[in-house]
Parts: C-alpha cells; structure tokens; sequence
C-alpha cells in the first residue's frame, strides 16, 4: 500500500538556471554531517603529529614570513611586531587555500559517488568549507599564545570575529563552487589553483598592511573579499585600528555575488557531472 | 491515486564516446598539432556535455524512446546485454544523470543500489562507515542508530567493526556495504548488479534478503545477467536491446527472448574468404556449435556438444594442430582442449601429417552433462608445428547451455561450479546401530557449506 504523503516525484530534461533546494539540502543534513565528519577524521590518520599539523602550517608560515618580509625586506606592518601581524591574517589565509583547494579537487575525487548515487551536489563542494574550520579554529590557539607573548590585546571589535567569519566561508564557498564545477569538466582547473593561490596570497594582505594601498583604489582593492576579512581579523584580535567597515561592505557585496554566481553556474553543470565525471 | 510507481515516457539519453584522434604522419604536423591541441581539447571537453541538434559520428544513443510502466508492489527485472542501456536507465530513474529527452513520473521514495559501499572510506572503522554509507544512501541517523546491531549481525563482521576498513578483505568489506543496502527501507528500490559479489554462501543470503524485499510489498527494478537470480526474483522483465525496449512481460518468456537475440549467427560464424581471419598460411572458414544433428547456439545439457573448425589450408605440407578453449560468461577459463595425439580421447586423422592445400574440418565433442547451464564463449586456435598461432579468435562463437530438469528431479536449488559433471557415486551402511559414545556427542554438527568446485584449468596456449 501507499502510504499517506507520498509525492510524486518527476525527472525531465533540466534546463534554466536554479539555486539551492532548501528541503532538500535539509533532508540530507545527515549525510552532510557525515561528511563533514569523515573529512574531519580522515584529514590526520596515520600521521604522527596529527592536528599539530592545523598549527605547523600557519606558524611555520609566519615564521618565513617574518625572516623573508618582515626582517630583510622590512615590509611595514602598521606598527604591530611582524609576527603577530603576519599571524592574524594567516589565521583566515590558510582556512582560506585550505578550503578553495578542498572545494576545487571535492568533485573529482568523489567522482565515484557522484556517478553512482544521488544526493544533492552541492554538499560536496561545500564539505571541506566546513571541514577546515576545525584546523582554522586549533590555529586560533596560537594566536591567544602569541598575543600573550606580545602583551596585545583585543578590544571590543573582538565581538565582529564571527562576521568576519561568515563572509570568509562565503567567499570560500562561492570560488569553491565556481572552481569544482569547472574542474570536473575541465581538469586543468585542478592544476591552474596551485598558481591562482599563490597569487590571490600575494594580491591579499598577507605579508603587507592594505595602508600601502593607495586611498584613491582602497574601494576597489575592496572587492577582493580577503582583504576586508584579513584586515579585520587583524583589527579584532590585535585591537590596534579600526575595523575597516568601508573593505568589509565592498567585500561583503563581491562575496555574495560570487557566492551566488557560484551556485547558479553549479546548478547548471551538475546535471552533467555524472556524464563528465 | 494512481496505483503506478514509475512511469517512464519516451525515455531518451544520449552520450558522447571518444572518436579516433587523427595522427599526424610527418614532423611538422606533428609539431602544429601538439600546438594546437589545446584549442582542439578544449573543444573536445567542452562538447562533452553540449550537443548540436544533427545528428554526430561520436554520438551514442544510450536509451532510446524507452516507455513502460511499473505498479506499486512489482518487481521487475531488466535484462539487456552490456551496452544495451540497462544501467543508463538506472541512473536516469535514481537521478544521478538526466535524460536527453522524455518524462518520468516516480511515486514514493526511491534508493539506488548501483555499487555497494559507494562513500566507503578505507582509514574509517567498519562502525563509521556503517554511519557514513548508510547516509549516502540517504538514511536518517536515527534510522541507522535503530538497525545498526541488525546491520553488523547480518554482515558477520562483528569482530572488526572497530578495526578500519582498510584491514578488512575484500569479501569482508563487500559483505559489510551489502548489508547496509540490505536494510534500506524505500519504497521503490532500484539495484543494479549487486548481487555478482560476495561468496555463493553470502550471495544466497543477499537474494534471500532481496526476496524478503519483494515480498513486503515494495517495488524493485532489478538489472542482472544472473538469470536464474532474475527469474527467481522477478514475475515480470524488460528487455533492452540497443538502448530500445524490445519486450516485456513475464520474465521466463523475456529470458528466451533474451537468449534468442542473444544467440546472434544461431551458433554458427561464417566468414568470406576476403575478411576471414587467419594470414596466408591458414584461413578459418566457419566455427559452429552443433549438437543433436542441428546448428543452434542453444544446447540442452543432456546433448553432446560438437564445435566444427573449417579452415582453409593454403600452404603445403603444413604441420597443423586445432585447439578450442572455452570461457562461461564470468570469462573464467572452463577447459581448453587440442586435437593433440597425447591429448585426445579418439585419434585425429590428421593430426601429425603434412597438410596439403585444401579445406579441412576439425570437430572437437564436448560430452553431455559436464558443462553446467549458462553461456559460453569458444576461442578458436589453428597452430603450425605447435607453436605458431596462424589463427586466433576470440568469441568465435557463443552458445547457451540449457538446463532442461533433467537433473534437477530431486534437487531443484542453484548447482554451483563450473561445471556439472554426472559423478559416480554410492553409499554403503558400515555399521547397523549407534554405540553410546557416538550418541551422547555433544551439538558439533557444522552448517552445511555450499560445496564449491575449483575447477579453472589452463592450458599453456
């Protein structure tokens, strides 16, 4: 027998352009937990160090950056002790690659699910977005270590942290989308991120203050989401300037656009991603 | 309401297939086009997914215009050969691909089987994949928490279920995934060749669970080249041939259907002398199957099997021997057999002496009652002075063993192995009455195992 609200479902041809389904993403919340929570465990099996693995990237990070930019190239870093500088916008930089590498290869190295069960595609993309938070969150601890050392403490812009946070994960995930959809076809794309994260690194605050960007292109430098998220990491936790609201709203806006261009295009590669994959 | 699970309407999906590259014959076009094969591979990548409205040379139709009905509660198989768009039409109806064209209607929730442990991850614990596959099957986590003891009981993997699944065998982890599936509870279950895994013990215990399945009322769509597990199963199939439906109905008049199409050439291979195999030594002429006086690719397993070899003989005094080697349709090697003095039960005329010029027949008989039912491949060999191979063919021709019952008056149940030889057998009463000791053992009595025969041999050929 039929049980009762059983619906009919129906398969057609897909054409248009469409966003998320937010039932059904809800329906398989479970299986997006899982996977997050397989990324998670899978990530530092049979390593030695295990998530000492989260802090040695960063702080090895830092500690380059401090001999390369702040020491001989003596990079200015708007007062603060190089390191702590440097620190600060790590903490977001490498959750930052970390994921948009996650994102771009997700497609490809689940290829076999993707060609033998359904579930909505989107999870895997967005998978290591919150899978890395982990690592992001463990190198946090560092950073209290560090501010202890230099005697810095955050003011109350502190309360903006997870803002911040937000529009980093927005940002991951929008170029995550727009990168794994085209990777699946397109496998150039796995190869090409390599450079295009060194080069996003370079183009974002990392090693250098936003104050060397010129007032007149500060809005349009904007765009880049990172830099409004770098340079307000460094304003919450460092308490030294003003949180820089006019790179965060300029960022916000370019985030979300991409975001959402992201999902468009997503959505409408996925019906042949079994097909390419 | 209407009482239909799955209605499919003029069903269509088409695929691109790589086309031979041109290669270029001199340098400079070698050169020009490792240049441009950027440009060319970009092209190639991007018509993966986008076709024109005419029709391509690279195009392939994997379904075609495919239209049937399916009833809550029915359970139907899906029979086709490789290719013939079986597992196409799964992955439409599980929503893993989209059709080209066309309209399906699905009434109630629906689980695809389309590979066991789809998700599995090697470093996790058996219980952690137990979890994470479960999910990718789309089950809730409460609904795994419920049947997790039942899951890992079914398996017979207790032991290790904390151990990761990288240190399981391969049967271990197969059993796992499987029972994972195995407790699904949709509605409408599509499954696609699962059942080809596993030990026989376990693959009875699946299509055992497979029938309880059935029998409660869901609907299944079973695609499978295990017939026997196809009829037993499923009242009703459909039958793909090139991507189009070509019948339907129950399943043991679909099954002859199959077998009949399935017997292409009705066990024979003739070939023109311009495109016949072989080289200017020798040329093969026709392979055929005969048994009961008739050509026919369907023998009954009571009829002795005779494989003809015609071939031409094109170079004096040749030293020529025959060898025919036989494959069921898993491609396990049965048997293989020459027309070898040292090898042979009668003695071939032939074998041993020069060959003049002419056209020549070797016939090798297979006895009755040694190969079990199912189909069977034969590779045809023509050697000279037993070691080179002037002729080889693969599949030359195909032929389908029947099981007619002949065998099967007591026992009616799966007959494992290879083969089906009649064995002698007798049994004798050594002692009339039990003594105490035997009686009052204590309950060692071991579960009676299916008895499988390993019988692959090889001949070097």
């Amino acid at each position: 027998m039929i049980a009762e609200g059983v619906r009919t479902s129906v398969i057609e041809p897909q054409t248009g352009w469409r966003l998320f389904d937010w039932r059904e993403l809800r329906e398989y919340r479970d299986l997006f937990y899982f996977m997050v929570w397989r990324d998670v465990r899978v990530l530092y099996k049979q390593t030695a160090l295990g998530f000492a693995w989260a802090v040695i990237r960063p702080v090895f990070s830092m500690a380059l950056f401090y001999v390369v930019f702040g020491r001989l190239a003596r990079v200015p870093s708007d007062g603060l002790p190089y390191p702590v500088f440097s620190y600060a916008a790590l903490i977001p930089w490498t959750y930052f690659s970390a994921s948009l590498s996650g994102s771009t290869d997700s497609l490809i190295s689940n290829s076999q699910m993707l060609t033998k069960v359904y579930f909505p595609r989107l999870i895997i993309p967005m998978t290591p977005v919150l899978a890395k938070l982990v690592d992001c969150g463990i190198a946090f601890l560092i950073m209290g270590g560090l501010m202890v050392a230099y005697g810095i403490l955050p003011n109350r812009n502190l309360v903006f942290l997870p803002l911040l946070i937000l529009l980093m994960m927005t940002t991951a995930i929008g170029t995550g989308l727009w990168l794994s959809a085209m990777a699946i076809q397109y496998r150039d794309v796995k190869h090409a991120t390599e450079f295009l994260l060194q080069l996003l690194m370079y183009a974002a605050p990392v090693v250098w203050p936003v104050s060397l960007i010129p007032s007149s292109y500060r809005l349009i430098y904007g765009l880049y989401p990172m830099a409004g998220v770098i340079e307000g990491f460094r304003s919450a936790l460092l308490g030294r300037h003003p949180m820089p609201w006019d790179l965060i709203a300029v960022g916000s806006a370019s985030a979300l656009t991409i975001a959402l261009s992201g999902a468009l295009y997503f959505r409408r590669m996925e019906r042949v991603f079994a097909d390419v994959a | 309401m209407s009482n239909l699970a799955i209605k499919v309407e003029h069903l269509s999906k088409r695929y691109r297939i790589g086309m031979k590259e041109q290669r270029p014959d001199t340098l400079a076009g070698a050169v020009s086009a490792m240049l441009k094969s950027p440009l060319s591979n970009i092209r190639k990548l991007r018509n993966l997914s986008r076709f024109r409205d005419h029709e391509e040379a690279d195009v392939l139709w994997a379904l075609r215009d495919v239209s049937f009905d399916v009833r809550h509660g029915d359970v139907v198989g899906i029979i086709g050969r490789n290719g013939a768009g079986k597992s196409t039409l799964l992955k439409i109806l599980a929503k893993i691909t989209d059709p080209t064209s066309g309209r399906i209607e699905i009434t109630g929730r629906v689980a695809s089987l389309l590979e066991v442990g789809t998700g599995f991850h090697p470093e996790l614990t058996g219980r952690e994949n137990v979890y994470l596959n479960g999910a990718v099957l789309g089950m809730r986590r409460g609904e795994i928490d419920r049947k997790f003891a039942e899951i890992v009981e079914f398996s017979g993997v207790e032991k290790f279920i904390d151990t990761p699944v990288k240190h399981y065998s391969s049967g271990m982890r197969v059993r796992l995934a499987f029972s994972v599936a195995a407790h699904l509870e949709p509605e409408i279950l599509l499954i696609d060749e699962v059942l080809a895994v596993g030990d026989a013990a376990f693959q009875k215990k699946c299509l055992g669970k497979m029938g309880d399945v059935a029998r409660d009322g869901r609907t299944v769509l079973f695609v499978s080249h295990n017939m026997g597990a196809l009829v037993s199963l499923c009242p009703k199939s459909i039958l793909l041939v090139d991507g189009e439906k070509k019948a339907e109905g129950p399943s043991d008049a679909v099954v002859s259907d199959y077998l009949e199409i399935g017997a292409e050439g009705q066990g024979e291979a003739l070939w023109d002398p311009s495109s016949a195999p072989g080289n200017d030594n020798v040329r093969l002429r026709a392979v055929r199957v005969v048994a009961g006086d008739k050509t026919s690719a369907d023998v009954d397993i009571e009829q002795d099997i005779n494989v003809e070899i015609e071939f031409w003989n094109l170079k004096q005094d040749a030293q020529l021997a025959v060898s025919v080697h036989l494959k069921d349709q898993m491609g396990v090697s049965v048997l293989s057999s020459l027309n070898a003095h040292s090898a042979n039960l009668i003695r071939d005329q032939w074998f041993g002496k020069a060959h003049p010029v002419g056209l020549f027949r070797s016939v090798c008989r297979i006895p009755s009652n040694l190969l079990n039912d199912g189909r069977y491949t034969i590779r045809v060999l023509v050697l000279s002075d037993m070691a080179n191979r002037e002729v080889c063919v693969d599949e030359a021709v195909s032929f389908f063993v029947h099981d007619t019952g002949a065998m099967r008056r007591e026992y009616r149940g799966k007959w494992v192995g290879v083969v089906r030889p009649k064995l002698a057998w007798d049994t004798e009463l050594l002692i009339d009455g039990a003594p105490a000791a035997v009686r009052e053992l204590p309950e060692l009595v071991p579960e009676p195992e299916n008895i499988v025969l390993n019988t692959e041999t090889r001949l070097p050929l």
